[in-house]
Parts: C-alpha cells; sequence; structure tokens
C-alpha cells in the first residue's frame, strides 16, 4: 500500500459522541508492531486561573478531518514503519471527559511516543477546531494557535 | 461590467455567534478577495468588531492567503485560532458575549 491508501484507509474522524483512544488500538495495531502510544486530552476544571465547569467543541469538520490526514502525512514522512489514528470529539462536554484521542503503532517504544507526541502538537496548530469553556460566570472562546497559510500544512518539525 | 457569483461561507466559533447562522451564501464581485470578502462583513456586522485580527482563511477547505481571489462556487471560511492548548503562541481571549 502506498501512503496514500494508507491514510485514505485510516481512522481520522470528528464525532459527536464520546470517545476513546482505546477504540483506535485496533486501526493501529498490527503483528509487526510491539508498541502503541495512545494520548487522550481531557477537559480540566480549571484554566487561566479561573474554574471551568464545562466545555463545547465546535469544527469545521471536512476540513479538519482533512487537516488530520494532512497531520497523518506528516508523521509517515518522518516514521515510515508507523501507523497512527486521531479522533477529536465535538459538542458539549463535561469535566473528565475525553476530548481528542490519539494513537500510533510503531515497532519499537520509542517512535510510538515521539510520533504520538508530534501529531498531538500539530493537531493543536493546525485542525480547525474551536473550544468555548464554561465558568460560574459566563462562557469565552478560547483563542490558540493562529493557523497561517504557509505554517498549517508545511509542517514545523 | 463582469458579472457577480455567489460563493459559500462557512462559519464557526465567534462568526457563527455574531451572524447568527451556520453558513450563508453571498455575492461578490470579480476580483473579491478572501479578507475583503472578510472586511464586508464586518463593516455589516459590528458584533465582529475585532474579529479579524487573528484570523486565519481557507478557500475550498484548504488553508488559504488573504489576498486569495475568489472563484464561483468557492467554500470560504474565517478560521478564529483554533483552540490550541498551552504552546509556547500563548493564549488570547476574545469575549463572545455581546
Amino acid at each position: 500500500m502506498t501512503t496514500a491508501d494508507i491514510i485514505a484507509a485510516g481512522v481520522f474522524r470528528i464525532l459527536e459522541r464520546p470517545i476513546t483512544a482505546d477504540e483506535l488500538i485496533p486501526h493501529v495495531l498490527t503483528d509487526a508492531y510491539g508498541a502503541v502510544a495512545t494520548f487522550s486530552g481531557t477537559v480540566r476544571n480549571h484554566a487561566r486561573g479561573k474554574h471551568v465547569t464545562g466545555l463545547a467543541y465546535e469544527a469545521y469538520p471536512e476540513m479538519a478531518e482533512a487537516e488530520m490526514r494532512k497531520i497523518a502525512a506528516e508523521v509517515y514522512a518522518q516514521w515510515p514503519d508507523c501507523r497512527v489514528a486521531m479522533l477529536h470529539r465535538i459538542g458539549k462536554l463535561d469535566i473528565g471527559e475525553v476530548s481528542v484521542a490519539i494513537a500510533v503503532a510503531t515497532p519499537h517504544r520509542k517512535e510510538s511516543f515521539e510520533a504520538c507526541e508530534f501529531a498531538i502538537n500539530r493537531l493543536k496548530e493546525t485542525v480547525p477546531i474551536w473550544k468555548k469553556e464554561a465558568y460560574d460566570d459566563g462562557e469565552v472562546w478560547v483563542e490558540g494557535v493562529a493557523p497561517s497559510a504557509e505554517g498549517a500544512s508545511a509542517g514545523s518539525a | 461590467m463582469a458579472e457577480t457569483f455567489s460563493v459559500t461561507v462557512r462559519l464557526f466559533a465567534v462568526f457563527r455567534e455574531a451572524l447568527g447562522a451556520s453558513a450563508l451564501t453571498r455575492e461578490v464581485a470579480p476580483g473579491t478577495t478572501v479578507g475583503g470578502l472578510l472586511a464586508q462583513l464586518i463593516a455589516e456586522h459590528p458584533g465582529l468588531d475585532g474579529a479579524e485580527k487573528a484570523v486565519s482563511f481557507s478557500v475550498n477547505r484548504v488553508y488559504a492567503s488573504a489576498e486569495t481571489v475568489l472563484q464561483a462556487g468557492d467554500e470560504v471560511a474565517f478560521i478564529p485560532p483554533v483552540s490550541g492548548g498551552q504552546l509556547s503562541h500563548g493564549e488570547r481571549q476574545m469575549s463572545s458575549r455581546r
């Protein structure tokens, strides 16, 4: 299979239901791999000194999934022998729920950690997803990184 | 005079709330850029004041520069800074309450 085929067959989804990193493992693990690193991003109860009561995520779903596939292409360029999958949940989430899940399988553990960290860092830079934090006294769209036409698809590694 | 044509605008986060819609169809003149279309919308919607400061653009679901000239049938979106996380870029806040 070519890298394009692997990415086309991969799991890169924006979902409006609870997600887990474990559900990605069957999509990345084969008998040739000896390591799976997973990352789960969860909703924290505090941010910037305020008590957070809940979060709502919104995405540009078609573009977000396309950007995830671009990140996968970057991962495969750096770690040719691996499999990666990513999910991001949208809608209202409670404290402690999983908002983003990534799994990377590789022959040995070192590369799985490295590729997983790379993938989550890139996801937070380029994938068009926004979060609105709810506090006891209101709610705010939290702004993070401004993607650029140049940097968004060029990679930062 | 060249005729106008329509583009689709997808609206998210602060843009969706300020315009009260998640998408709209818009007639634009030939030569209109993505940034120019945003300037038009900001002029029409005071709730968007300042929204252009950190925004990125996409055309047909690919990041694009503000100078990108629109074509008939394009799908445009204004991309506020993505939810990020605590990277070195830091975080800013924009109140969504009006």
